[in-house]
């Protein structure tokens, strides 16, 4: 068995012979990573992870997690994951208690340890002064953390998130990544989520594949995916009245310079360095530079290069934008 | 700490997933309020508002006059040479005693017991455990839509654990119905025969048990494989009434027109409400009982298997 916690082959998944949602993907996780797949909606995620999870059968290709086969071993691969998936989950009629009790009788838990470790993990995520109150009562950010403590009670070695933050406000989401690793941390597991936040695989992941139309686009470290943009964006403004293009061009690092209107956008790498010596060359010429910002590439603009396009909204099936509804209602606490 | 310390077991999740339905059912008093409502309401008003044996008691005669009868003395034996008269009201008294008798037996032959009440009541205990049966599906979709049923596929659960759960906690409930018309009926004038004993009360669970296992897997696998959330409602609207009217429900088979007879013997809702009326208003024929347990049986196993059959492809799609 090598390093891989998970390693997806030829993975592909198509619904009704005709709708190819998942197309021949090859991806793998290390351990103790946060692994992400980023993506619009419809381009793949939830069918992608459903696959890894044991949910859905995959229509061609196979993956291994821990080792474990999910077309042959499913069985094995369910003990030893954990799964927070898109929707709430949590049953509104029951205490955060009785739902996580409810999730360990599932996985065979004894009685004893189970009552021991729902406490453990109500007081971890902090629902514990909740713990007997129905789910119908808290808010979008208590129901996540009990969704993250249910699937935390078999003590999973990888946990699988599914967009852990949609529908929750800024504050909430911060929050709630803070839960997430803080929960990896305690557990020492690797995990694996899905999200079409791009802030938030930037926050999160270790590594990212951003996936579209089902197949895997580009696979990186954040930062790597960011430079590979080109690097970062120096915009200069000067004093006088004369276009500057081609000594900038002539600084290290340069890599692109535009004029617009006397500003310069100029694509650069290490653009700490390379914009006092944009100034400097300038300086030398007699020019005076009046403005300067640098801006490191955000994965917006990652995401704008490799998707072509900003987010983009997607017919779904009314099922998935039913359940999306009510994830969205219940996340604001109705 | 193995993953193997974990025993995931079919009876262990069957129990779990069984309480949270049970839990979920007992925390809501309206749901419960309005389980106990809606059959008292149907029997109530439907039961006491067919009165079908006070069309026959001697009181719906009363109006009718008739008029003084002379009969020539020749007629008489021995003969007499004046006329006699019987006067109309004794005739009309006569007559609304032995319509009153007649009746009697009229209801007897075709309910098997004089009051309908009693007859109707049972037919009530049958329609409640179909309904609640069939609709039980419907949860099975809400799990699917709220993403329950797709966080429990992903635990090493048994696959049975999970259909067996839907159906057993529709069966429970229907036993629980069940118990509440019988304890209803009996306080609003259900007469039981005196073959009845409290021994019966297994039999009628039995015999709820068996249609409630074999509608309740049909209708779960249906409803869980149906793309359209609205397809179970429909289909449930279209056949609940007649399979209601043509079984003994209401009325005897007997007298129904031959066609309706035939629907009426396949009807599994016959074979319950038969076996049911056995162990409550009728004195006790085994045969007939014997009859009723082993068709409700082929029909629990029959579309109990192809139920969890079709459902559990799907589970494992």
């Amino acid at each position: 068995m090598s390093d891989d916690v998970i390693k997806a082959e030829g993975l592909t998944k198509v619904f009704n012979k005709s709708l190819v949602a998942v197309d021949h993907v090859d991806f793998s996780v290390k351990d103790g990573e946060i692994f992400g797949f980023l993506g619009p909606n419809g381009a793949g995620k939830t069918t992608t992870i459903n696959m890894l999870i044991t949910v859905l059968k995959p229509t061609e290709g196979t993956a291994s997690v821990l080792g474990y086969d999910i077309n042959k071993q499913a069985n094995e691969v369910r003990k030893v994951i954990g799964v927070v998936p898109q929707e709430y989950t949590a049953d509104e009629d029951l205490t955060g208690y009785e739902n996580i009790i409810l999730c360990a009788d599932l996985y065979g838990i004894p009685r004893d340890i189970a009552k021991k470790r729902a406490l453990e993990l109500l007081e971890l995520v902090e629902l514990t002064n909740f713990k007997d109150k129905r789910v119908e009562t808290y808010s979008g950010g208590m129901r996540r953390r009990l969704e993250l403590a249910c699937g935390l009670v078999n003590r999973p070695k990888v946990l699988f998130l599914d967009e852990p933050t949609l529908g929750l406000d800024v504050q909430t989401r911060t929050a709630t990544w803070n839960y997430i690793r803080r929960l990896k941390k305690e557990y020492g597991m690797t995990l694996f989520m899905t999200t079409h936040y791009l802030e938030e695989a930037d926050a999160l992941c270790d590594r990212i594949a951003i996936i579209d139309h089902g197949k895997i686009i580009v696979t990186g470290t954040p930062s790597e995916l960011k430079e590979g943009l080109g690097g970062d964006i120096i915009t200069i403004g000067i004093k006088e009245n004369a276009d500057v293009s081609e000594i900038i061009r002539g600084v290290k690092n340069v890599k692109e310079v535009k004029n617009e209107d006397g500003v310069y956008r100029i694509k650069a790498e290490a653009g700490e360095v390379t914009a006092p010596l944009i100034i400097e060359a300038l300086r030398k010429k007699g020019y005076t530079v009046t403005k300067l910002s640098l801006t490191e590439p955000t994965l917006d603009e990652v995401y704008l290069e490799y998707t072509g396009k900003a987010m983009r909204d997607t017919e779904e099936s009314k099922e998935t934008f039913r359940a999306q509804r009510i994830t969205l209602r219940r996340a604001r606490g109705g | 700490m193995s993953a193997n310390e974990y025993h995931p077991s079919l009876i262990r999740g069957l129990w779990a997933l069984t309480v949270r339905e049970l839990k979920k059912w007992l925390k809501d008093p309206v749901m419960v309020l309005m389980l106990v409502l809606q059959p008292l309401i149907w029997m109530g008003l439907l039961g006491k508002s067919m009165n079908i044996g006070a069309m026959f008691t001697s009181g719906n005669l009363s109006n009718i006059s008739i008029p003084d009868i002379k009969i020539p003395g020749n007629y008489l034996i021995p003969p007499v040479n004046t006329n006699e008269t019987i006067p109309g009201p004794l005739i009309s008294q006569m007559l609304q005693q032995m319509f009153s008798n007649i009746g009697t037996k009229v209801m007897e032959n075709t309910f098997g017991v004089a009051d309908y009440f009693s007859y109707m009541a049972v037919g009530m205990i049958s329609m409640i455990v179909m309904t609640t049966t069939m609709f039980s599906g419907m949860s099975i979709v809400w799990d699917r839509r709220l993403g329950f049923l797709d966080k429990v596929l992903s635990t090493p659960v048994p696959r049975g654990a999970i259909i067996f759960s839907k159906v057993l906690n529709a069966t429970l409930r229907a036993m629980f119905q069940a118990t509440i018309i019988l304890a209803l009926a009996y306080i609003l004038g259900l007469q039981l025969s005196s073959t009845f004993t409290l021994l019966n009360l297994l039999g009628i669970y039995a015999a709820i048990f068996l249609l409630g296992v074999g509608l309740s897997s049909i209708f779960i696998a249906f409803s869980l494989r149906s793309t359209r959330m609205e397809r179970p409602m429909q289909i449930i609207s279209l056949i609940m009434m007649p399979l209601m009217f043509a079984s003994n429900t209401f009325f005897p088979i007997d007298l129904m027109p031959d066609w309706m007879k035939v629907i009426a013997h396949v009807n599994p809702l016959t074979y319950e409400t038969e076996a049911i009326r056995q162990l409550t208003i009728l004195p006790l024929d085994a045969s007939a009982l014997i009859t009723d347990f082993t068709y409700l049986s082929i029909f629990a196993t029959v579309l109990a298997a192809i139920g969890i059959v079709l459902s559990w492809r799907y589970l494992t799609k």
